[in-house]
């Protein structure tokens, strides 16, 4: 039974001390009433609010940790669909690493993925996981390629070691780094008490619905509850069938034994095979794609569109307001002018260059809303656009005195030019697609 | 616990259309295609049926396109202006299951080609392939009406994609397709009302609803894919739930779209973390494309022929997939 935000707040402490790290408790009682949070961050929550919370106040698929310092954090997801809400911890993208492999091919790797990071929209994309085979069955090769990633990374580890005894040794040497356990074959007490002795979480795997509830059963009943669940199958479409599966059964039917986040593990030969299942699987609730080695054009198409995927889309992407320089633009380049909503500078950007020639795009801060909302709300005006010119120098940058403001914001042409002296103020086109048609017709230079 | 497998029943179905007619029907095409009659989300085999695999248009031009990336210019390079060659290339080579004609040379400002040279070309296509095709326009609707008012009369009978429809010219262009038995795609701009509108419109002046196809907008990965994968799911839910003037086909433009990005024209040296320019091309367009089948894309229009291969081969492997136990 579900409780309610009121029922849950009779059971907390009523100190606000902010312990959780939410201000109040009844705030905290609203975030566990959501699902959105779990009743062990109250340090101070009675036997009786554990007992009775316990289960209604899980959320349907549970929060896992892997890493030390830094960690990712993966479930707790509430939706189906994005547009219902947002999905809530992108996927971890997570490189294959064999031991089988000479020690500078690794370390090789190991550094660059590491230092991997690309900037996209303000925002850095990085790669966040390695997944370790012992592939050779040699226990010190196995030490050797997790001390390199220790070393050279601050990346959490998914070990795939089938050895018991060598998995219990390299999880001592990874303690404090919360790593993954992966297993191929079903999961055993010796498993469940290594995962819980050194702060790990189980990966298993098995190939039908009845095996995985029956393996995440015998953890759950012994009190453990760091799963993650692999699915196995050879094709993509039953990937995308037996995901949607598994999330509505947590989701819709509040089925225990799939409240987990989901794995995926890709190994395709080809890339572009790789790269079609990858997508796939990223917009169908996989939590973690292991890839079977580093490719950078890979890697940025499909670090891109989980930026695309996991964007919350009630909050628009809002690029950086400043001057971005189109083409190679000169002191001689004319100034266009537009809002920073992300998809609206995109567009804008991409059409200008499209024209082939090359400008300053000035972009404003419109609190992420596109030109005709934030000209209706009154967050694009004259004398806003005029301020920043001013502010950011726009005048030192180009000699050009033409600036060309969107068609849907004409009415803001006069404003503007009273209160930019000196600048000729151009009203354009309405739709972005039509700037190569207007920049032929006008005189910009 | 015991496990069920949780199923969604819906009470809609998406609407059959079909593209191209054989001489039996009328025109001249080799076979015709249908798309759509799923009657669950995409690739729930679990809980629907989904008769029609969804299908990979390639596209031509009726005037080489001013701003083309060169990694595409390596396959058709001598063919980019010779739709007929071109069209034959993307079948016969590329595996195109239907060809769509760009008359973007028709603009006025980017050729102002004559509507009877519209007609020179789509004709030249017609007769170089035999698979069925979609003709593709503009938004200056005072010469792109005139121009598709020709060509469905000079191609009466094809049973064409008449490409595309706005709410602002929707009705000369819906006439002549009616006039002349063609099918056409009602174009919105990211948005389900809209969308819906649109094709309320287009009924009520009786265009038949198993002749219309959705084109939600397009954006490509990185350039606003995120608006146009949700529009597609609000719709394709919302058309699955018994709304039937949203329960259409959808068609996407990965390639067109994904040809004008900055990440098709980059050169390696200012982004060396991007990788290979001539992967990158291909890796967009397929990335677009694998995410919005998922989100219900029935008729995807795409121009780079290893993505459209990859495309088809994972289409055809998913439809090959068995439901788990």
């Amino acid at each position: 039974m579900a409780l309610s935000g009121l029922d849950i707040f009779k059971l907390l402490p009523k100190t606000n001390c902010g312990d959780c790290g939410v201000p109040t408790c009844m705030a905290f009682a609203m975030k566990l009433a959501q699902k959105k949070g779990d009743l062990s961050e109250c340090p101070h929550a009675s036997e009786e609010a554990k007992s009775k919370l316990g289960a209604a106040s899980e959320p349907p698929i549970r929060l896992i940790k892997i890493g030390g310092s830094p960690h990712i954090e993966l479930g707790n997801e509430i939706v189906m669909f994005r547009h219902e809400r947002t999905f809530v911890h992108q996927t971890a993208i997570a490189i294959h690493l064999r031991t089988s492999e000479s020690e500078e091919s690794l370390a090789s790797t190991i550094k660059e993925i590491g230092n991997y990071k690309i900037e996209r929209v303000g925002e850095g994309l990085t790669i966040d996981l390695f997944f370790i085979s012992d592939n050779l069955s040699d226990k010190n090769k196995l030490f050797k390629t997790i001390s390199l990633v220790k070393q050279l990374s601050n990346k959490g580890i998914i070990l795939d070691c089938p050895d018991e005894g060598s998995l219990e040794e390299t999880l001592q040497l990874l303690k404090g780094d919360r790593p993954a356990i992966f297993l191929r074959d079903k999961v055993n007490d010796k498993h469940i008490e290594l995962a819980k002795t050194y702060n790990a979480s189980l990966i298993i795997s098995d190939n039908t619905f009845s095996g995985l509830t029956e393996q995440t059963e015998k953890i759950i009943n012994t009190g453990f509850k760091d799963i993650i669940l692999n699915m196995v199958s050879d094709n993509i479409g039953s990937d995308i069938q037996n995901n949607t599966i598994l999330r509505r059964s947590a989701l819709k039917k509040n089925y225990k034994p799939f409240g987990f986040p989901l794995f995926t593990m890709l190994q395709s030969e080809d890339k572009y095979d790789l790269l079609a299942s990858a997508s796939a699987c990223l917009c169908k609730y996989s939590s973690i794609i292991v890839l079977p080695g580093f490719d950078k054009s890979l890697l940025y198409t499909l670090l891109t569109l989980r930026q695309n995927i996991y964007t919350d889309p009630q909050k628009p992407i809002q690029v950086d307001p400043k001057v971005y320089p189109i083409g190679e633009p000169t002191v001689g380049s004319p100034v266009f002018v537009t809002t920073n909503f992300s998809l609206t500078y995109f567009i804008v950007s991409s059409e200008i260059e499209n024209s082939g020639i090359s400008a300053h795009l000035l972009v404003c801060d419109c609190e992420g809303q596109s030109v005709l909302t934030a000209w209706a709300a009154g967050k694009f005006t004259g004398k806003g656009i005029a301020k920043f010119i001013k502010e950011i120098n726009l005048e030192q940058v180009t000699n050009n005195r033409k600036i060309v403001i969107p068609g849907f914001a004409s009415q803001i042409s006069g404003d503007l030019e009273e209160n930019l002296q000196d600048w000729e103020v151009i009203v354009g086109c309405q739709e972005a697609s039509d700037i190569p048609v207007f920049v032929k017709n006008t005189k910009l230079a | 616990m015991s496990f069920e497998i949780p199923v969604e029943k819906y009470v809609g179905k998406i609407i059959e259309v079909t593209i191209g007619a054989t001489p039996e029907q009328g025109g001249t095409r080799s076979h015709s295609i249908k798309i759509g009659g799923s009657s669950s989300l995409p690739f729930h085999f679990f809980e629907g049926s989904h008769p029609h695999p969804p299908v990979v248009a390639m596209e031509v031009f009726d005037k080489a396109p001013p701003k083309y990336p060169e990694f595409l210019l390596d396959y058709f390079r001598n063919v980019i202006d010779k739709p007929g060659e071109m069209a034959k290339k993307c079948v016969e080579e590329f595996g195109a299951e239907l060809i769509s004609i760009r008359l973007e040379g028709t603009h006025p400002e980017k050729g102002n080609k004559s509507p009877e040279e519209a007609v020179e070309t789509v004709k030249q296509v017609l007769e170089s392939v035999k698979v069925p095709v979609i003709i593709s326009g503009h938004s200056h609707y005072e010469t792109i009406n005139e121009v598709m008012k020709k060509v469905c009369a000079a191609t009466a009978g094809e049973n064409c994609l008449i490409n595309y429809v706005e709410t602002e010219n929707y009705r000369t262009i819906a006439a002549a397709a009616l006039a002349y038995n063609h099918s056409i795609v009602a174009l919105s701009p990211l948005d389900v009302n809209l969308a819906k509108q649109l094709n309320i419109l287009l009924t009520d002046m009786n265009f038949p609803a198993e002749k219309i196809v959705m084109d939600p907008l397009t954006g490509a990965l990185g350039y606003g894919l995120e608006y146009t994968y949700s529009i597609m799911e609000r719709i394709r839910i919302d058309g699955l739930s018994g709304d039937k003037m949203l329960a259409f086909p959808m068609l996407i433009n990965p390639g067109y779209e994904s040809s004008r990005v900055k990440e098709s024209y980059f050169k390696k040296e200012s982004y060396p973390e991007w990788g290979e320019p001539e992967l990158l091309g291909a890796y967009w367009e397929l990335a677009t494309a694998m995410s919005l089948i998922n989100a219900g894309a029935e008729l995807i229009t795409m121009y780079h022929p290893k993505a459209v291969e990859i495309v088809k081969k994972n289409i055809k492997k998913i439809y090959q997939s068995n439901p788990q136990k």
